[in-house]
């Protein structure tokens, strides 16, 4: 290693040319795999494809039909939506909805069926047709139907009849994920225009599962727009002010936009998709990337200040950094890889894009770094005397008080992380985007307003082809969605018996004291039989029943609640069955809602997996580098309680920790190694090279590397930060606390490692 | 050579008139069908249905039907459920018609009733299958307006493409395209396009036979919904003609006797 350390310097400096040519084509060779990066508009991405969730809610729209939808929430401004004016538009936008492509069904009130008694006659029709040649009492008589259909109320009309909406039904094809979605949303939202321009005083608002997908891929558009040039600015300023110089900050940009076309256009070629998790890593390579750069960077000029002439100042940094820049990018990679244990494919992603960003980053800055720096004009001034005063002196402060500073220290870190404990997991979905995306204020308008967002799908077996007729059967199903409705969090519950117990009435001319489950199997079979037979296109029952009849489908609309809350009243709804069920035979709860719900908890257990494996890797790279098992082994307490120092202080201040938090200590891990990597490597150096004792060997890691590794914390924490300006509650939360930890890992590299090092070392 | 100019014109000119636009011979194709398939004056017919959903669960329906052929509207039909078990006996009455309401009659065993559906709906799934009643009750010429498109052929079988254009109001389809065999003057394939015009089902029917030296009916029918994944197949068990049926098999009282 030490001969390739010497020989790197003058080998690069003699190919310069050869090497920035090179370097370049075989960049432009990596990125034009760009071409294949695509962003995935659909909430699916989040899940694998052996998540047990998602396979269940894939046999249950298997069952029966899918129903992602588009919501048109339309809010009349006098407050009445049964009006002729109001009624009418609902009539035109259910019409206009049809055309909605991919839509197999539109429901609202005014295509409702229906149906009554008339001697032996059974009318089924429309609730609401020619809404401009209404009377004032159909008005009032089809008000006083909508508020209290079980199946309209709260969930297409709200109680008092102010606000109503038009829900189409959408089967994407699932062919091409990137087009379906928005090509929906842009009809819906033209539509929506439409109706706006018609009906000047109809508020109309979107919102339905094709729209959050819509949003997760809008919400990543977003942010490559706005984050990715922030973040590009944030560092030029930062580079111009640290390295006051020209030449040397316009090297560190190439070298780091030239990682990320490499990270992004392989991760292209490999087939990763581009969303909200995965779109941060061009941010996140950026910031990383940074790093590599300034260390050599950092080292050049001073070495260039002391005197020498350019290409020995390059061969020296080379001799000197070759060893720690490798091991920073190698424990780097190794951490963003471990993402790869994520139960989120989105994750994964990210961990992948940003290690092959890093890998880049190492070999340009290695090579197409230093070349371009000798090929460059760079302009230092000899400095006789050139001490960092700073350093120096922290150096000597850490050394004269590093007993007070390892009592502090240890009882600071015990202190937050008995905080961790408070934090709880947990996640509210619809709040993965904030108030600046309509999406999200939309969707918390319907809550307040309309009805549940958050959906629990039963598939209500009872066992037996046509075994939902059995009155005992219905019966329970009943006594299960009262039981649902009784909940506090339930808004609607859908489901058949209600429509059987209106046929029962019907058949009976509409005697009020028939509304309920008929008493024979017969029955009811023949009930629905009639009733499927005297449906229009599109508003069959086949979403709810299965082609045997032997289950059926009931819908629970929860209002927004936190996951835990969600698996609770799952829970809840288990042990109901369990007490009371007979002829239910199975039942479970599904759909996007239960999967997100457990999403966090199934991460959390995977990546803790991924961490520790994380640990033991770096820490066995750092054993077999530093020839120390020694030091290997110490360096894992300043590597590992920054993450829980962070969590401590989450958990102090914030108390909720999310899907995209449960990520952040295998990331930050392979970050703030750097920190130690880079202090303990001079260190070493210091004792191995110069022979210098403990305190010696601190104060000489502090003058060497103290302001590289302050500059590039600086550095980390800004690109972090900017990450944390993300609309994507996920990206926000991860930068936020990813730039505690930062900040924790250098305080704990400065003032816990030395003191630290210099114990053990009077020890032996 | 003024009067050749002329004739030439004039031949142009007549020519043109004479020439058949699409929608002409695709009427005439329409009209040439159902020319072939009149006079069969009863039918009675054994049928299965499987149901299918997208994963290929199964479930199966048998079915008996009586059709009367009625001249100048729409059919009468009696059709009598056997299974499953808990709509056994179960009856339906209905007269169809090209361009309004069909008019419907239930007879429900459990109740012991007969209920008149009223409704103007004709593109619900019959049996929650995919099959809507439109697609298998009688096809009068009015039902549709029609364009020929070209000739073409399934498995081999020289057909008729024919675009038809639902003049029902309520319709589920805006189109259907229909391979109609050239020699049966049968429908070979039939392609149902949804109200925004896109492909919902497409329609197979197979294993034709010629009863009575004339008329041409299939003994299978296979339905795909391209948007659901959800399928049936229709199997044609037996065809029995002339069977003497009258009109007084076909009222409210004959439902109850059915069975």
């Amino acid at each position: 290693m030490s001969e390739l350390e010497s020989k790197l310097g003058p080998w690069v400096i003699k190919y310069r040319w050869l090497i920035i040519v090179f370097s370049l084509l075989l960049v432009f060779a990596a990125a034009s795999g760009g071409r294949f990066l695509v962003f995935k508009a659909d909430y699916r991405v989040f899940f694998s494809e052996d998540n047990p969730q998602l396979q269940a809610f894939d046999k249950l729209e298997k069952t029966y039909t899918r129903n992602d939808n588009v919501l048109f929430i339309l809010s009349p401004k006098d407050g009445n939506v049964f009006t002729r004016e109001t009624l009418k538009v609902v009539e035109t936008l259910t019409e206009k909805a049809w055309q909605i492509p991919y839509s197999i069904r539109v429901d609202s009130v005014s295509n409702f069926q229906h149906t009554y008694s008339e001697g032996d006659d059974l009318i089924v029709a429309d609730l609401v047709s020619e809404a401009d040649k209404l009377s004032n009492a159909e008005l009032e008589k089809i008000k006083n139907i909508a508020t209290n259909e079980p199946l309209l109320k709260q969930r297409l009309v709200s109680p008092t009849g102010h606000v109503t909406s038009v829900s189409a039904t959408i089967q994407l094809p699932r062919l091409d994920e990137t087009k379906e979605v928005p090509e929906v949303v842009e009809f819906a939202r033209k539509l929506a225009a439409e109706i706006r321009l018609l009906a000047p005083d109809v508020e109309v608002r979107l919102s339905g599962m094709v729209l959050m997908n819509n949003a997760f891929a809008e919400s990543a558009q977003g942010d490559m727009k706005s984050l990715v040039p922030l973040s590009f600015a944030v560092m030029f300023l930062m580079l111009l002010l640290l390295l006051k110089s020209f030449s040397t900050t316009f090297g560190t940009i190439l070298v780091i936009f030239l990682s990320i076309l490499t990270g992004m256009g392989l991760g292209g070629y490999i087939g990763f998709p581009l969303t909200g998790p995965s779109v941060s890593s061009t941010t996140i390579i950026l910031t990383v990337a940074i790093a590599n750069s300034v260390h050599i960077l950092t080292t050049f000029i001073h070495e260039m200040r002391s005197g020498k002439d350019k290409n020995s100042a390059i061969s020296e940094t080379l001799r000197i950094n070759l060893q720690p820049v490798f091991l920073a990018s190698a424990t780097t990679m190794v951490g963003f890889l471990t993402m790869n244990f994520s139960e989120v494919p989105p994750f994964q992603h990210l961990g992948n894009f940003v290690a092959i960003g890093v890998i880049a980053s190492f070999f340009l800055s290695v090579s197409f770094l230093p070349a371009l720096i000798s090929v460059l004009p760079v302009r230092v001034k000899v400095q006789k005397d050139d001490q960092d005063k700073m350093m120096i002196k922290l150096g000597d402060f850490v050394v004269k008080k590093k007993k007070q500073l390892m009592w502090g220290m240890g009882a600071l870190i015990i202190t937050l992380v008995a905080f961790l404990p408070k934090n709880q997991l947990n996640d509210v979905f619809v709040h993965y985007f904030d108030e600046t995306i309509q999406f999200r204020v939309d969707s918390d308008y319907v809550d307040k307003n309309l009805t549940g967002l958050y959906v629990i799908d039963y598939s209500l077996e009872s066992g037996e082809e046509g075994g939902i007729n059995e009155p005992g059967y219905l019966k329970e199903v009943e006594k299960f969605a009262n039981w649902y409705r009784e909940q506090p969090e339930t808004r609607h519950v859908n489901v058949l018996t209600d429509i059987i117990k209106r046929l029962n009435k019907n058949m009976h001319s509409d005697n009020k004291s028939w509304y309920k489950i008929p008493d024979e199997r017969n029955l009811s079979a023949q009930y629905l039989l009639m009733y499927e037979m005297s449906l229009p296109y599109g508003l069959d029952l086949n979403n709810q029943l299965d082609v045997s009849k032997s289950a059926l489908r009931m819908t629970v609309s929860i209002k927004t609640v936190s996951s835990n809350e969600i698996i609770e009243i799952e829970k809840r709804a288990q042990r109901w069955l369990e007490k009371n069920a007979n002829y239910i035979k199975m039942a479970t709860g599904s759909g996007p809602t239960i999967m997100f719900a457990n999403i966090g908890q199934r991460n959390i257990s995977s990546m803790l997996l991924g961490t520790t494996l994380a640990l033991i890797v770096i820490s066995g790279i750092l054993i077999f580098a530093f020839r120390s098992i020694k030091i290997g082994l110490v360096s894992i307490i300043p590597n590992l309680v920054p993450a829980a120092m962070g969590f401590g202080v989450w958990g102090l201040f914030v108390g909720e920790v999310g899907l995209a938090l449960s990520i952040v200590t295998s990331m930050t891990l392979g970050i703030v190694v750097d920190d130690t990597v880079h202090f303990l490597s001079k260190y070493l150096r210091a004792k191995r090279e110069h022979g210098y004792s403990a305190p010696e060997a601190v104060r000489y890691a502090f003058k060497h590397v103290g302001r590289a590794l302050l500059t590039t914390s600086v550095v980390l924490v800004a690109g972090f930060l900017v990450l944390a300006q993300s609309h994507f509650e996920l990206n926000a939360g991860m930068g936020m606390l990813t730039s505690i930890i930062i900040v924790l890992a250098l305080m704990a590299d400065f003032f816990f490692l030395p003191p630290l090092l210099m114990k053990l070392e009077k020890k032996s | 050579m003024k009067g050749i100019a002329l004739l030439f014109s004039l031949v142009a000119f007549t020519g043109a008139v004479l020439a058949e636009t699409p929608e002409e011979k695709g009427l005439a194709i329409a009209v040439e069908a159902d020319k072939r398939d009149q006079g069969w004056s009863d039918q009675a017919t054994v049928m299965k249905m499987i149901l299918r959903n997208s994963q290929g669960a199964e479930s199966m329906r048998e079915i008996r039907g009586k059709t009367l052929e009625v001249k100048g509207d729409g059919d009468k039909s009696l059709t009598i459920f056997d299974t499953p078990r808990d709509i056994k006996g179960t009856a339906f009455l209905s007269f169809t018609h090209a361009l309004k309401a069909d008019e419907q009659w239930l007879y429900l065993p459990a109740l012991k009733r007969v209920k008149r559906i009223s409704s103007s709906n004709k593109s619900g799934p019959f049996m929650g299958s995919e099959f809507a009643y439109e697609d298998i009750s009688s096809q009068e010429v009015e039902k549709y307006k029609y364009k020929f498109i070209k000739d073409g052929e399934v498995n081999g079988l020289a057909a008729f493409i024919i675009e038809r254009y639902p003049q029902y109001k309520k319709s589920g389809y805006t189109k259907m395209v229909t391979w109609l065999d050239k020699k049966m003057y049968q429908p070979l394939k039939i392609e149902f396009y949804d109200r925004k015009k896109s492909l919902l089902k497409t329609l197979t029917q197979h294993g034709y036979k010629q009863y009575l030296n004339k008329y041409w009916r299939p003994a299978r029918m296979e339905m795909v919904n391209h948007q659901t994944g959800k399928s049936t197949t229709l199997l044609w068990v037996s065809y029995k003609f002339k069977n003497g049926f009258k009109s007084r098999d076909f009222d409210r009282n004959s439902l109850k006797r059915a069975r």
